[in-house]
C-alpha cells in the first residue's frame, strides 16, 4: 500500500512493508537497511506498533527487532521520497534482505 | 562518618583516599563543566569519534583471513556504529544540555543505549551491548589520552573502591600506592579477596552500595579484620586507626621475625611450606615471607590481563621471570585452570548453563590443544630454568590424565625434533579437587608423580555448595566431616603409592587447620605468602604426636560445628602459648 502527499515540494511517500525472512530485522538486515536508506537524501522513518525511529541510523534500527511476519511503516520525506520507498520495499519484501524465508 | 560492614577477607589496616574505579576500568574524571566550555567538550568528542574511526578502519584493513573474518566483521559493526548520527547527536545534546564532560556524555550516552540493548529479546542483539561497551571504551581511551587517571599510575596511596573487581583490573595495580581494596560485590574467595591476600593488603568485600555513598578522595579506612570500611572518619575514630594499625603491624613484624627459622615442629618433623602465587612479581613475596617455593603458580592471569591469546614467548617470559627468582627451589605450574568466566564464555561458545559443571580446566584445554599445546611447550622450555613441576587442574579420570600425558608427550616430541631444550624428567602431578578423583585416588596415584588437594573446589564438589552464594554459603566448610574422610583417603592412597601428596586452598592458610592436616598426614603446604609466617609459627609450636591424636580424634566425629570448635579451641591454646 502506498500513499503520496504533495504538501509544497515536500513529498512525502509511505509503505507498510512485512518482513518475510525468517530470522527478521537482526543485526546484518538492519545493516542493510540502513545502508540503502542512508543512499538517499530524503528524511526516512520507520515504525512498529510502539515506536518510531530513524532509518538511517543503526543504532535505532536495531533496536525494532522486527520478528518474522511482523508489520512496518517506512515513510520518507523529500525530493527523492518516491524512489527511496520503492527501494526500501524491494529490499525487505522481495529480496527479503537477501537472506532464506520459512521453508528455504 | 559513614561506617559500612562487609565481608573481611583479607587482613590489616588501611588508612588512605579512595579511587573509585569503574568497572570498565577507566576513572571518569569529572562530570560538570562551564556553560563555556561546552563547545570544547562536544569538539573533543568529534575529535575522539574521528580517531576511533581511523583507528577501526585501520585495524580492520589489517585482517584479510579468514580466520580473522569475524573480528573484521566486528569491526564493521563498530564502525557502523560510530558512524550513525543519531549517536552523536545524543552524545552531544547531553553535553549541551547539562554542561557535562565529553567523558561523561560518552559514557552515559552508551551505557544507556547498552543497557537497552539488553532489553531486547532478540540474541543477536542484545549480544550487540558488549560492542556498545568496546565502542565507549575505544572512545574514552582517545578522550582521556594522557590525561588517563588509572590504576597503573599513581602518584599517591590510595585505597581501591569498585563495585567488583576483575582479574584484568587487579593485574595493572600500582602495588606501591594500592594500599587496600573494598568492593560492593563479591565473597571470601572472590578476585578481589585472592588479590589482596597476595598483595598482602587489607580488603572488604559484599559492602554492597559503597560505591553509591563515597566519592573520589574521600577518606577512607579499611579494617580487613573486622570487615569494616569506614568514610570519612572523625578525628577520634581516625586516631583509633592509627593506634590499632600501627599494634597490627608490631605483630607483624613479629611473625616476620620467624622467617628464617625452619618449618619443624617441636619434635622434629619437617614441613615444606610453599607460596601460591598468580603474578611473577609476587615469587619475590613468598621468599620474603619465609616459603620454600611455589606450590602453585596460577597462569590465568596470562589469558585475562590480554585481548588475545598470549603467545608461547609470552607464557615463557612470565615463568623464567618467576623461576628466577627461586633457582633450585621447586616452582608447580598449574595449566589454565578457567571456566565460568568471560574467557571460555566469550562470543565463539554458546553460554553455558552450568559452567561449574561445564567445559573449563583441563577440559577445556583438552579441546583446544592449540592452546593447549603452547602453554605445554612454555613450561616444558622454561624447565630447564631450574626445579620446574607442572600440574593439571580438575582431572577427573583416569583416561583424562592419560590423554593429558599422551599430549604431553607429543609436545615434548616436537621440541626434541626442534631440538629445543627441556627437562625431559619434568615432574607431572594432578590437582585433586572433585570427589570422583579423590575416590579414584589409587588409580591416579599410579600414573603422575604427586598429588595437591585443591580444598576449595573439593568441598564445593563433596558438599554440592556454591562459595560464592550468599544464600547457602554457611554449609560450605572445609572441615565437614565427608571432606575431611575424603582428604584423607587421598593423603593414604598417597602415601601407598609413595608420591608426595600437597595441600593447597585456603584451608592451607587457616592456622586453625594445621594441627588435623598435619596430623592426616600432610607435609607439604602451599598458601598465599602473607598468612606463611603465622602458619610457621604454628607448627613450630605443635607436636606431631599432638596432631596425631587431635586428627584421630577429628575423624572420629560427625559434626562439622564440633569438629570447627573443637580445632578453634585447640590452636587458640597453641598460639596463645606461641605469642
Amino acid at each position: 500500500m502506498q500513499a503520496e502527499e504533495d504538501t509544497l515540494e515536500r513529498l512525502v511517500c509511505e509503505a507498510t512493508v512485512e518482513i518475510k525472512n525468517t530470522d527478521g530485522l537482526h543485526m546484518r538486515p538492519a545493516m542493510q537497511f540502513v545502508d540503502v536508506a542512508s543512499q538517499f537524501d530524503c528524511d526516512i522513518s520507520v515504525s512498529n506498533e510502539q515506536t518510531t525511529v530513524d532509518g538511517k541510523s543503526i543504532m535505532q534500527m536495531s533496536m525494532l527487532a522486527a520478528a518474522y511476519g511482523s508489520k512496518l511503516k517506512i515513510k520518507a520525506e523529500g525530493a527523492d521520497a518516491r524512489k527511496a520507498i520503492d527501494a526500501l520495499s524491494r529490499l525487505v519484501q522481495e529480496r527479503k534482505f537477501d537472506e532464506p524465508g520459512p521453508g528455504q | 562518618m559513614d561506617i559500612k560492614k562487609g565481608i573481611a577477607v583479607s587482613p590489616g589496616i588501611a588508612i588512605a583516599k579512595s579511587l573509585i574505579i569503574d568497572s570498565e576500568d577507566y576513572r571518569i574524571p569529572k562530570r560538570s563543566v562551564e556553560p563555556s566550555q561546552r563547545m570544547s567538550e562536544i569538539q573533543r568528542t568529534r575529535n575522539a569519534f574521528r580517531a576511533a574511526i581511523d583507528e577501526l578502519t585501520r585495524l580492520q584493513a589489517g585482517r584479510e583471513a579468514t580466520e580473522q573474518r569475524k573480528i573484521k566483521d566486528i569491526f564493521a559493526v563498530h564502525l557502523r556504529f560510530l558512524h550513525d548520527r543519531s549517536l552523536r547527536k545524543e552524545i552531544t545534546d547531553l553535553i549541551h544540555s547539562e554542561s557535562v564532560t565529553a567523558e561523561y556524555a560518552v559514557a552515559a550516552t552508551l551505557r544507556e543505549i547498552a543497557a537497552h540493548f539488553t532489553r531486547v529479546k532478540d540474541v543477536y542483539i542484545s549480544e550487540r551491548a558488549a560492542d556498545i561497551y568496546d565502542i565507549e571504551r575505544r572512545l574514552l581511551r582517545h578522550l582521556l589520552g594522557r590525561r588517563r587517571e588509572d590504576v597503573n599510575h599513581l602518584t599517591e596511596l590510595v585505597v581501591v573502591v569498585a563495585r567488583e573487581l576483575s582479574p584484568t583490573q587487579t593485574a595493572g595495580f600500582d602495588k606501591e600506592f594500592v594500599k587496600g581494596l573494598a568492593a560492593d560485590a563479591g565473597g571470601r574467595t572472590s578476585h578481589a579477596a585472592i588479590v589482596a591476600r597476595s598483595l598482602g593488603i587489607p580488603a572488604v568485600v559484599a559492602l554492597e552500595d559503597l560505591t553509591e555513598t563515597i566519592r573520589g578522595g574521600d577518606t577512607v579506612i579499611i579494617d580487613g579484620n573486622r570487615g569494616i570500611v569506614i568514610v570519612n572518619p572523625d578525628d577520634e575514630t581516625l586516631r583509633q586507626y592509627q593506634e590499632y594499625s600501627l599494634d597490627f603491624l608490631k605483630l607483624e613484624h613479629k611473625l616476620d621475625a620467624i622467617r628464617a627459622k625452619p618449618a619443624v615442629t617441636r619434635d622434629g618433623v619437617k614441613i615444606t611450606l610453599l607460596g601460591n602465587i598468580e603474578f611473577p612479581d609476587e615469587a619475590e613475596q613468598v621468599l620474603q615471607k619465609g616459603g620454600e617455593g611455589i606450590g602453585l603458580y596460577r597462569t590465568e592471569f596470562l589469558y585475562l590481563n590480554s585481548p588475545v591469546e598470549p603467545t608461547e614467548e609470552k607464557h615463557y617470559q612470565a615463568y623464567a621471570q618467576t623461576i628466577s627468582v627461586f633457582k633450585n627451589r621447586p616452582v608447580i605450574i598449574r595449566t589454565l585452570d578457567l571456566g565460568a568466566d568471560k574467557y571460555t564464555q566469550s562470543k565463539r561458545f554458546v553460554p553455558e548453563p552450568n559452567p561449574f559443571l561445564g567445559l573449563r580446566s583441563i577440559r577445556f584445554c583438552l579441546q583446544n590443544l592449540t592452546l593447549f599445546k603452547t602453554q605445554l611447550r612454555a613450561i616444558l622450555r622454561a624447565s630447564v630454568l631450574g626445579k620446574v613441576k607442572m600440574m593439571f587442574p580438575l582431572i577427573t579420570n583416569l583416561q583424562e590424565l592419560m590423554q593429558t600425558k599422551m599430549i604431553l608427550h607429543d609436545v615434548m616430541e616436537d621440541l626434541h625434533e626442534e631440538s629445543v631444550a627441556y627437562n625431559k624428567d619434568t615432574q607431572i602431578g594432578i590437582m585433586i579437587e572433585t570427589p570422583s578423583a579423590a575416590l579414584m585416588g589409587s588409580t591416579l596415584a599410579r600414573d603422575c608423580d604427586f598429588f595437591s588437594i585443591g580444598t576449595n573446589d573439593l568441598t564445593q564438589y563433596t558438599l554440592a555448595v556454591d562459595r560464592g552464594n550468599e544464600q547457602v554459603s554457611t554449609l560450605y566448610s572445609s572441615v565437614d566431616p565427608a571432606v575431611l574422610r575424603l582428604i584423607r583417603t587421598v593423603i593414604q592412597d598417597a602415601q601407598k603409592a609413595q608420591i608426595d601428596v600437597h595441600i593447597c586452598g585456603e584451608m592451607a592458610s587457616e592456622p586453625e587447620y594445621i594441627m588435623l592436616l598435619l596430623g592426616m598426614g600432610v607435609r607439604t603446604i602451599s598458601l598465599a605468602p602473607p598468612m606463611i609466617p603465622e602458619v610457621k609459627q604454628v607448627i613450630r609450636s605443635v607436636t606431631m604426636e599432638d596432631c596425631n591424636g587431635l586428627a584421630r580424634k577429628i575423624l572420629g566425629m560427625n559434626s562439622e560445628r564440633q569438629i570447627a570448635s573443637y580445632l578453634r579451641d585447640a590452636t587458640r591454646k597453641i598460639l596463645s602459648e606461641a605469642f
